[in-house]
């Protein structure tokens, strides 16, 4: 009974949610709008208007919503095998996260270190990653929006798009071959003298750092490019005449202005790292545990739905957190990134 | 303080485009100094030579005497104001004024009471803290004078700053400007196509066309006395007669053209046989020329009113129109439409320059 009740309120939840806020801003115009206003079915004539509802509203819901709210409500439930779906041991139930924490369904007499390590890791590995990548493609970004001739800017562009049409897991081997032990780098660094045996890239991890940088590289370049291509060069002009040396024009006339792109591709490098697969899989080394492997072996190789749907919720729900947190504390509205 | 601004034998290449050729000249300590000319004849060019933003090819920018050849923008005592004016949207008025200031390390103290001071000069005061987007045209105007002028630069090189102005407000800052530069004694030099502009404000103007500087002098001269038929059609209204030099005697020359024999100063001392273009203005011109020293047979063709004038265009013999001012009195002696007359001026009232592009060409 309890269940049913539980249930139904979850999936009805979000549809309440909605159908407030439209009931809000409905009235929001009322009140303060013009009264002449049309309305959405009287501008664009009720066959478009209608086309565009069912497309973004199935979308939304279909696509988006609906299979997110399985995962929460699967992540409430206990590992049960099918015959057991709907019956009595089928109940709401906070283990899976317990889980997280302790290591055990029940206990609570130590903490699931390696499952917790391998969270905070990630998240840290992906704050890295996203700092790595913002400065190696600021400049970059900053000469082809405000530097580069435009058949420069051209070649720049190709050559950056171009790698990125070979999928992603063959890239991700490639960088294996690449910084193995026997790899290019290595085989140059020992045939030139400067190291004496091959340095293990991918047991340091160098190699899945790399390798998830260079993923996510154009997430980074062109929100940044965007941004920076809309500043008038008058205003980098007057800086400098003004005295500005070219650090302080970066740090207080550049980066300011470019602030929602940075937002907007630092968030996207951010979420992507912490929830990469590829890269921690091919490229990580023995010590590394990325946290999305760990969800992946939830699911493929313990078999436990639930358990894998709780922490793809945790990683989740973690990373739009932080997020949100660090935009707060650079005074970036969500609005804003998205320009 | 304040310097002398000396180009010598500047030349500025972009590859093969020669966008300022040979210009010499000094720009006198606290002079308000003009550049004229039609968009592309390099005024901009010089302007950023000046500045810093680019080296001559060849020659030398001199700044208070001292040679300016690899001293960055950010180093010399120039001020720029673009324009666009290039203001920081993202600072309040106060924190663009006290840019150059906080990049010399001025301590805050000091440079709020920095800032309050030149939001007096430019009559805002209290208006520190506003966003740039809450002004008018005319406020982010001041406000883009007084961050120039707050790095206490020894010149003050303004780039076509009112251009993006309406009429009424340009006009209005034209005399606003003129009274800032003479209450900080600065060497200004400005840059504009706007000849009203240059007329009104300037010590002293240089004509600039195709990258050469066709003339230097104050207004008056170059409006009565244009050294070249550029400067002469470039700058205010005036009415070209192409023709033939036929006698070249004393101060005056006579020409054979379409219209007639025409006869006026020589200052350029064209000789017999030469090319020239004899110039009269527009205001210049008289009906009932029959009398005149010199007269053209012409036919109305329309009246534009403007208030205080008339502007005539007439037909004449030639193929260009010929203008003429007529004052709000004697406006009672316009022919009708299509009606031959004679109009005249006298020779004093012509000027002979030796042959050239005119700037409509």
């Amino acid at each position: 009974m309890i269940e049913s009740v539980v249930k139904t309120l979850l999936y009805v939840a979000p549809f309440v949610v909605i159908a407030t806020f439209w009931v809000m801003a409905v009235r929001e115009r009322r009140a303060a709008g013009d009264p002449t206003a049309r309305g959405f079915f009287e501008r664009n004539g009720w066959v478009v208007a209608s086309y565009l509802l069912i497309a973004v509203g199935l979308w939304a819901v279909v696509m988006v919503v609906l299979p997110q709210l399985t995962m929460v409500d699967f992540s409430f439930h206990p590992k049960l095998p099918p015959k057991d779906y709907g019956g009595p041991k089928d109940h709401y139930t906070l283990e899976n996260y317990h889980y997280f924490i302790f290591g055990s369904t029940t206990e609570r007499e130590s903490l699931n270190i390696i499952h917790l390590r391998a969270f905070g890791l990630t998240i840290l590995a992906s704050v890295g990653v996203t700092i790595f990548t913002f400065f190696f493609c600021y400049p970059i970004a900053y000469y082809m929006a405000q530097v580069a001739p435009p058949a420069r800017l051209r070649l720049i562009m190709l050559m950056l798009i171009v790698p990125f049409w070979v999928n992603e897991i063959l890239r991700a081997f490639a960088l294996r071959i690449l910084f193995g032990t026997s790899g290019l780098i290595n085989n140059v660094l020992v045939a030139l003298g400067l190291v004496g045996e091959p340095i293990d890239f991918l047991g340091l991890d160098i190699g899945m750092y790399t390798g998830l940088a260079y993923a996510y590289l154009l997430l980074m370049m062109f929100p940044l490019y965007n941004a920076i291509e809309s500043l008038d060069k008058n205003q980098i002009e007057a800086a400098r005449d003004l005295g500005a040396p070219w650090w302080h024009i970066h740090a207080f006339v550049v980066l300011p202005f470019a602030k929602p792109g940075v937002a907007s591709g630092c968030t996207m490098v951010f979420m992507l790292s912490a929830g990469a697969l590829a890269a921690p899989q091919i490229l990580g080394g023995p010590n590394s545990l990325w946290f999305t492997p760990i969800v992946y072996d939830r699911f493929y190789q313990a078999f436990n739905w639930p358990q894998g749907s709780a922490y793809a919720l945790i990683l989740l729900l973690t990373c739009i957190a932080f997020v949100m947190a660090v935009l707060r504390v650079f005074k970036v509205s969500l609005g804003e990134i998205t320009r | 303080m304040s310097a002398d601004v000396e180009l010598n034998h500047v030349s500025v290449k972009f590859g093969a485009f020669v966008a300022v050729r040979d210009a010499s000249l000094t720009i006198r300590n606290g002079e308000f100094f003009s550049f004229l000319g039609p968009s592309g004849c390099g005024k901009t060019t010089i302007l950023r030579t000046i500045s810093g933003f680019l080296e001559p090819s060849t020659g030398a920018v001199r700044i208070g005497g001292k040679d300016m050849r690899g001293i960055g923008p950010n180093k010399r005592p120039t001020a720029l104001i673009f324009q666009n004016l290039a203001l920081f949207p993202l600072m309040t008025v106060a924190e663009n004024i006290a840019y150059g200031l906080r990049i010399r390390g001025m301590g805050a103290d000091e440079r709020r009471r920095r800032v309050d001071q030149f939001l007096d000069l430019i009559a805002l005061p209290g208006l520190g803290e506003k966003r740039i987007d809450e002004l008018s045209g005319g406020q982010k105007q001041r406000v883009a004078i007084a961050r120039a002028l707050a790095v206490e630069p020894q010149v003050l090189l303004l780039d076509e700053p009112l251009s993006a102005l309406d009429l009424k407000l340009r006009q209005h800052m034209r005399s606003e400007l003129r009274a800032i530069q003479r209450r900080v004694g600065l060497t200004f030099i400005y840059i504009t196509h706007d000849q009203g502009e240059a007329l009104t404000m300037s010590d002293r103007i240089a004509v600039m066309n195709a990258g050469v500087i066709e003339q230097v002098g104050d207004s008056a001269a170059i409006y009565d006395d244009p050294a070249t038929v550029f400067v002469a059609s470039f700058v205010g209204e005036n009415n070209p007669f192409r023709g033939t030099v036929v006698a070249a005697e004393g101060e005056h020359a006579a020409l054979d053209t379409p219209a007639g024999r025409l006869v006026g100063r020589n200052p350029r001392g064209a000789k017999a046989g030469d090319e020239a273009i004899l110039f009269v203005r527009p205001d210049a011109l008289a009906f009932d020329g029959h009398g005149a020293e010199n007269s053209i047979e012409a036919a109305v063709q329309s009246v534009a009113f403007e208030g205080s004038v008339s502007h005539v265009y007439l037909k004449g013999p030639t193929k260009r129109d010929i203008v003429m001012t007529v004052g709000r009195g004697d406006g009672a002696g316009v022919p009708g439409q299509g009606q031959a007359t004679r109009i005249g001026f006298a020779r004093a009232a012509g000027l002979v320059l030796p042959a050239g592009r005119l700037a409509s060409d």
